[in-house]
């Protein structure tokens, strides 16, 4: 019989020959990743009676979430992080003008096929569209792994979804990860192995389908896993690769819980409406929902296509004069980029606020935190309610081309009409 | 730890970290006493005024998705709550909870059979829960994460370990 991925990589990390899906196996990861929460990991893992991490070339830290620091308390923080790091002597360590933690891993080549790599973040399901199986702990599970190298997990059993067809104009990878979570639902793939295959999924772009394994999570999957091709060997031979890059797929005889097909032929824009993820609407159904800012960027859709997309649709016009664009894109490479094409100079015309790479509001932090009763489309991951600060603000969810078209408009809008 | 005894409080599905420990505290407040005043505050703000230690939250699928933060798990410690259960629980806060001694018990049936403020006796050595005259069976934890839960967590249970292999 078959294995899958999951449990094909789990048996290897693991020092097994093999392993089920079910058992509980103690796997030695290539890599941890923490960001502004390593402080609290490192403050842990003193508690625990180690002087020094075991393995600190094991060890990724990215300083995201809230920088440069908005309060004393962030500061001090970063500052916690900064010394922690220099005394344990962590190589991998970036700084606040890096980017945001999941688009920093890939571009410095901590994501690669056989990879190993456990978060104190739960979106570290991302680095599956390189054939990673990465997946997000908590943080003293990270300050486990700082002290002793190694961590226990589930072997998950594995969900298959086979997508074909072509994305029709205006529909984008966002809209086919919002299509599945309103399908199977927020614990549709509960503690399962999610794999992605088809050809709709051959024909994305990496940063498309980075969109779709980064909100993996969103419908409670352990890893968002796709089968990497040559455009990831493409992507990885002009990166300096952290580690050994080891294929591995999915027998063809692999048993799986599910395989669940879909055609994309006819897939129309959704949007995710308050307060959850998986209450996705037809575009038609919310159209017309009037918004006060609308958010651009984020570990979900920060990368230069998303940039492009928006542009393209902003090139020569202005935003709602009640609206507030946000930009934020992913990594300061991104940022670089954008602004040599001349994105920025489009963006800024039409009226956004371009921001430095970092999390931003889409956690609440700062930069951009909602005021009671106001409405915001975001191509971020979450709609929780409270989530971008205030609990009496909504949050919608949608692609860039859906966020960029509702801005001009100062309503929720389908892209369609754009194309 | 093996037995448990509390009142019950009662929410739906898909509790996620948002509404359990909201994203602006994360950094922001940090003392365990603090972080029991806000456990909850944005789904019920009644809770963590009126919480009792050894209260037991029942709730529907999929509790705790969302983030990774694990003040999800631990401000509910902070707050005395003894054990949370769920119809099913988002995978990151089952093993947050573990981690911080938090028995998560995954028992569907006694959804439909409990109220808010019902007395729940939870005994986890023999996989039951006693409530209202009735018993309700849920599945043992695994030896390997048993023996983190026993520890009062995983950080007690690898000062444990290291103890023993100095």
């Amino acid at each position: 019989m078959g294995k899958t991925f999951a449990e094909k990589i789990l048996a290897r990390k693991s020092g097994k020959n093999e392993v089920k899906a079910g058992e509980i196996v103690t796997v030695q990861p290539d890599f941890v990743m923490s960001h502004d929460n390593s402080a609290a990991i490192s403050k842990i893992f003193k508690s625990i009676g180690k002087k020094r991490v075991i393995c600190p070339e094991k060890i990724v830290i990215v300083l995201d979430h809230c920088a440069p620091a908005a309060s004393e308390k962030y500061a001090n923080n970063h500052k916690i992080i900064r010394e922690f790091v220099s005394e344990n002597g962590i190589k991998n360590f970036y700084e606040i003008n890096t980017g945001i933690c999941h688009q920093v891993l890939p571009e410095k080549g901590f994501a690669y096929p056989g990879a190993l790599v456990l978060g104190s973040d739960s979106h570290t399901t991302t680095y599956g569209a390189f054939g990673a199986f990465s997946t997000g702990i908590g943080r003293s599970e990270a300050a486990a792994i700082w002290a002793t190298g190694k961590l226990w997990l589930k072997v998950p059993e594995t969900i298959k979804f086979v997508i074909n067809g072509k994305m029709p104009k205006g529909v984008y990878s966002k809209d086919l990860v919002l299509k599945i979570i309103g399908e199977i639902g927020a614990d549709g793939a509960l503690y399962k192995a999610v794999e992605f295959t088809g050809n709709t999924i051959d024909e994305m772009s990496l940063s498309e389908r980075m969109v779709i394994s980064n909100m993996a999570v969103e419908m409670g999957a352990k890893i968002g896993y796709m089968k990497p091709d040559e455009k990831v060997f493409e992507f990885l031979n002009e990166i300096d690769v952290k580690g050994e890059v080891e294929v591995v797929f999915s027998d063809e005889d692999a048993v799986y819980e599910k395989v669940i097909e879909m055609d994309v032929s006819h897939l129309s824009p959704k949007v995710s409406a308050p307060h959850t993820v998986d209450n996705v609407k037809d575009i038609e159904e919310v159209k017309g929902t009037k918004i006060n800012q609308a958010l651009l960027g984020t570990c979900t859709n920060g990368r230069l296509e998303d940039l492009r997309i928006a542009a393209k649709i902003l090139k020569g016009k202005k935003i709602d004069k009640n609206v507030r664009l946000l930009v934020f894109p992913a990594s300061m490479k991104i940022y670089k980029e954008a602004l040599k094409e001349g994105i920025f100079e489009i963006l800024l015309d039409a009226g956004a606020i371009i921001l430095n790479p970092n999390c931003g509001p889409c956690l609440g932090a700062h930069e951009g935190v909602l005021a009671d009763g106001e409405v915001c489309i975001s191509t971020a991951n979450r709609n929780f309610k409270g989530r971008m600060g205030n609990k009496n603000s909504f949050i919608y969810l949608g692609s860039p081309a859906t966020v960029a078209v509702s801005a001009i408009k100062g309503e929720i809008s389908d892209p369609r009409e754009f194309f | 730890m093996s037995k448990i005894k509390g009142k019950v409080w009662k929410y739906g599905d898909d509790i996620n970290t948002d509404v359990i420990f909201p994203g602006k505290y994360t950094y922001t407040i940090t003392d365990f006493n603090e972080m029991a005043k806000h456990a909850l505050e944005d789904l019920d703000p009644e809770f963590s005024k009126n919480v009792k230690k050894g209260d037991v939250i029942v709730a529907g699928f999929n509790f705790g998705c969302g983030s990774s933060r694990e003040q999800a798990a631990s401000c509910l410690v902070a707050a005395g709550v003894g054990a949370v259960i769920a119809k099913s629980f988002s995978r990151i806060f089952f093993r947050n909870a573990i981690n911080w001694g938090l028995p998560a018990i995954d028992c569907p049936e006694i959804f439909d059979h409990v109220e808010k403020g019902d007395e729940v006796v939870i005994d986890l050595e023999e996989g039951k829960i006693y409530a209202k005259g009735r018993e309700f069976s849920f599945p043992p934890l695994r030896d390997e994460v048993k023996e983190i839960l026993m520890s009062g967590g995983l950080i007690n249970y690898l000062k444990k370990n290291l103890e023993e292999e100095k």
